[in-house]
């Protein structure tokens, strides 16, 4: 507290000295972000037809669940009563963005991606119903609710539903994450926040999160089954990924010129902290590193023609940077909006603790999570597209 | 880092008790209780504050009494109230020099030197019981809310602690108590005004800059000051409805 | 079996399910909404009855005037008269409901003057400010003010 009230700059409201939102609430954007991005990308393949990004529709599904389970957990984690968290179902207040957060959460979880992985795997869940023993069975069985039918016509009938659920998936996607912008963009009282564009940067943002780390994990996996990677698949992913890249980035100069130009009586404020406490997450890492250098890759490989393997690299590479860029990101929205007093007049200091309930140790571990989950979840359906292996013991 | 994993733990060990107190806690939510205190009618009031910087001398008694009262903790960044100090140059309004050291609580040692040129007041800052509050309306469950005689309350016993409501106060009026790990702020001295008492921070105002006020009592003095000053509300282009009228204040205020 | 069901039996169960947990979910939620969630406006009313019992602290001067009647008379017309007399005798509260439990300490009349007569060039000119060191001989300000009646005729 003391070394906290000699690191205040300023002039800041007493009340103001500790941030409320830490690195939990940086990670709960984040991986919402990675969820919704995932999401559209795999239902590009569903809804538009695009066949070269189909090897990658399951895994993206996977992924897109795994860290869907998580993404609630920093949350919890965060509360300073997790247990009263259920309130929010009971007597949701309907003027609150986050409020509704619970419902569009459950809305999506379960009627969009539980849905779509059930009816998209429904076929291999009863053959491996069929060929295992014992409690395997029985698992696969209650998967498959006990259901043993796969004819043709149901299949195709799962099918017709999978695809109104993507349709319906798609909006729904954009508003589970541009909700998590409007929770932000909406406090009027926080000028780094208070933008219409917020739930839109967000989205784009999203979208650009999920697509690199879906072809990250594609890349990783066919690494680890030491499977051959199809190129047409990867470089049309790294194409989109440049497409969502290039429109977050306007969307994001756009805010930064507009402000500049306004230069309202806030800006002399956040421009201060830009340019100190925020410099190196915000100009280094969120726009050189996590966002010019990888456009600059990707914008590469589009232009001249690169070889096979070094353009995985590049795609490695790129991916890579976005993921820290679009973290950073997350970071200077949240935690940026804490530093600086709402008198305009002053700035405090975020001091993140380790193996404190809101340190660094419990957000690695919930980054880490997803990965351990997404195992579980590729060993009782794997998403490779030759079906599942113990099938064929 | 060891202390980190000492509190880890502590944090632990607390969830576990918690727990097991949040089903106790909770039967004595459900049974609710007679909300009405007696002889208070709910619906005859709306408290408001008027606060006159001409008559402030941020001798702190205020953030005193209110911590006093309401049993707010001495930590130097729990305030329901508190006093800041301005030092404003007149041609340069817009970026006044502002301390409150400990909130004002310990009162202002002189800083500033007489005769500069400059102007320098006390402003008084609590929670603006605003009737239109960006903290009520971020609220994921009620748990913060404005009462039908205009005073903005927290529910301790239903606050998360999610924190929503201290990032939209744009007046940094709120804070977490870390023994309930639930949101506090002013209450206007709820358990005072509906026993026809007026608030501990305008009870021990030496100066009667601080003035409790009943909007809805037409033989409230709060209505011939309102008429006879030049009143201003703190951000008023945040249009919260904010119901603590200061007279005099300067427009370098935030 | 319904040829039109047949193939879709599967989904049917699903939404079984998901029906179930839906009426699971409204029943809960209304067995757990508290009691008079919504009386007066979206929160439980009875934290209003919650605010409103917090214990006192202060008594407020009409509690102190019931008995020291004799004080209230000694400060009419001067410039103290207006002040609440815990704003320099602390709260008083306990004192008030049973005065044998709790004796108040007579404020310090050497600090206790100066937390608001202190010079400070913050404080608007027209209050009545010293500089210790040039007002007074070093004694308490009592001996020559009366702290309910300060002006010295």
């Amino acid at each position: 507290m003391e070394s906290l009230l000699h690191s205040v700059q300023g002039f800041i409201y007493p009340d103001e000295l500790q941030l409320q939102w830490s690195i939990l609430i940086v990670l709960y954007p984040f991986i919402t972000g990675l969820v919704a991005g995932a999401f559209i990308l795999a239902s590009l393949e569903r809804v538009f037809n695009v066949e070269a990004v189909k090897p990658t529709y399951r895994l993206a599904l996977l992924t897109a669940l795994a860290f869907m389970i998580v993404a609630p957990l920093p949350l919890q984690l965060h509360l300073g009563h997790p247990e009263r968290s259920f309130e929010m179902y009971l007597t949701p207040h309907t003027t609150s963005a986050m409020a509704m957060f619970g419902f569009v959460y459950l809305w999506y979880l379960m009627a969009v991606l539980v849905l779509e992985i059930w009816l998209d795997f429904r076929k291999d869940i009863v053959l491996t119903a069929r060929a295992s023993k014992g409690a395997k069975r029985a698992l696969y069985r209650a998967m498959a609710l006990w259901s043993d039918n796969i004819s043709e016509r149901s299949l195709r009938i799962d099918d017709k539903v999978g695809k109104f659920i993507t349709i319906v998936g798609i909006p729904s996607a954009f508003l589970l994450h541009g909700y998590v912008g409007f929770i932000f963009g909406s406090v009027k009282a926080n000028p780094w926040w208070s933008s219409p564009l917020m739930p839109v940067v967000f989205i784009f943002s999203a979208m650009v999160s999920g697509i690199a780390l879906v072809m990250l994990m594609y890349q990783a996996v066919n690494w680890y089954r030491k499977t051959a990677v199809q190129m047409s698949c990867l470089d049309t992913i790294a194409r989109y990924l440049l497409y969502a890249f290039i429109i977050d980035f306007s969307l994001e100069m756009l805010d930064l010129v507009h402000r500049i130009y306004e230069a309202d009586e806030s800006f002399k404020t956040l421009d201060f902290m830009v340019h100190t406490k925020l410099y190196f997450s915000q100009i280094i890492l969120q726009i050189f590193v996590g966002t010019l250098v990888p456009i600059g890759l990707l914008a590469l490989v589009q232009l001249v023609s690169v070889r096979e393997r070094a353009r995985r690299i590049i795609y490695g590479a790129s991916g890579v940077l976005t993921l820290v860029g679009i973290f950073a990101m997350r970071w200077n929205v949240v935690i940026g909006g804490q530093l600086f007093s709402k008198s305009l007049l002053g700035y405090t200091t975020y001091k993140m603790g380790f193996a404190t309930r809101e340190g660094l140790l419990p957000a690695l571990i919930l980054l880490l999570l997803p990965f351990a989950i997404l195992y579980l979840l590729v060993k009782l359906l794997p998403p490779w597209p030759e079906g599942d292996l113990a099938r064929k013991e | 880092m060891d202390s980190d994993r000492r509190e880890f733990m502590k944090i632990a060990g607390a969830y576990v008790v918690l727990t097991g107190a949040a089903s106790l806690a909770w039967n004595h939510i459900v049974a609710g209780e007679p909300e009405k205190a007696p002889g208070y009618d709910l619906s005859g009031h709306w408290w408001a504050m008027t606060i006159d910087i001409d008559k402030c001398i941020g001798c702190g008694n205020c953030v005193r009494a209110c911590k006093a009262e309401n049993g707010v903790l001495l930590e130097p960044d729990c305030f329901r109230t508190w006093v800041e100090r301005y030092h404003v140059h007149p041609e340069d309004p817009e970026h006044p020099q502002v301390d409150s050291p400990n909130g004002g609580y310990d009162g202002f040692k002189e800083k500033y030197k007489p005769g500069d040129g400059s102007k320098n007041f006390f402003v008084p800052k609590m929670c603006n019981h605003c009737a239109h509050s960006p903290c009520v309306q971020v609220c994921p469950v009620g748990a913060t809310f404005e009462s039908p005689d205009g005073v903005v309350l927290v529910d301790k016993t239903y606050c998360l602690g999610c924190r929503y409501c201290v990032q939209a106060c744009p007046y940094g009026c709120r804070y977490i108590d870390p023994r309930t790990e639930t949101v506090d702020k002013c209450s206007l001295c709820y358990h005072r005004i509906t026993k026809g008492l007026t608030t501990a921070c305008c009870e021990t105002c030496p100066t009667g800059a601080r003035k409790l006020g009943d909007l809805k009592d037409p033989k409230d003095p709060i209505h011939d000051f309102l008429k006879e000053h030049m009143i201003h509300v703190l951000k008023p282009e945040m249009a919260t409805g904010a119901k603590a009228y200061y007279n005099d204040l300067d427009g370098s205020v935030r | 079996m319904n040829g039109w069901l047949k193939d879709r039996e599967h989904l049917a169960r699903m939404a079984v399910i998901f029906a179930g947990a839906l009426v699971l979910f409204l029943v809960v939620r209304a067995v757990m909404v508290p009691n008079g969630f919504g009386t007066y406006g979206h929160f439980r009313s009875g934290a209003l009855k919650d605010n409103a019992s917090h214990p006192l602290s202060y008594a407020g001067r009409q509690a102190c005037g019931d008995c020291h009647d004799d004080i209230v008379a000694s400060r009419k017309g001067s410039k103290h008269e207006r002040i609440g007399c815990e704003a320099c005798h602390g709260p008083l509260s306990v004192h008030a409901d049973d005065p044998d439990k709790m004796k108040p300490v007579l404020p310090d009349a050497k600090t206790i003057c100066l937390t608001c007569h202190l010079e400070n060039v913050t404080k608007p000119k027209s209050f009545p400010q010293i500089d210790p060191a040039e007002h007074g001989d070093g004694g308490p300000c009592t001996s020559c003010h009366n702290p309910h009646h300060p002006e010295i005729s």
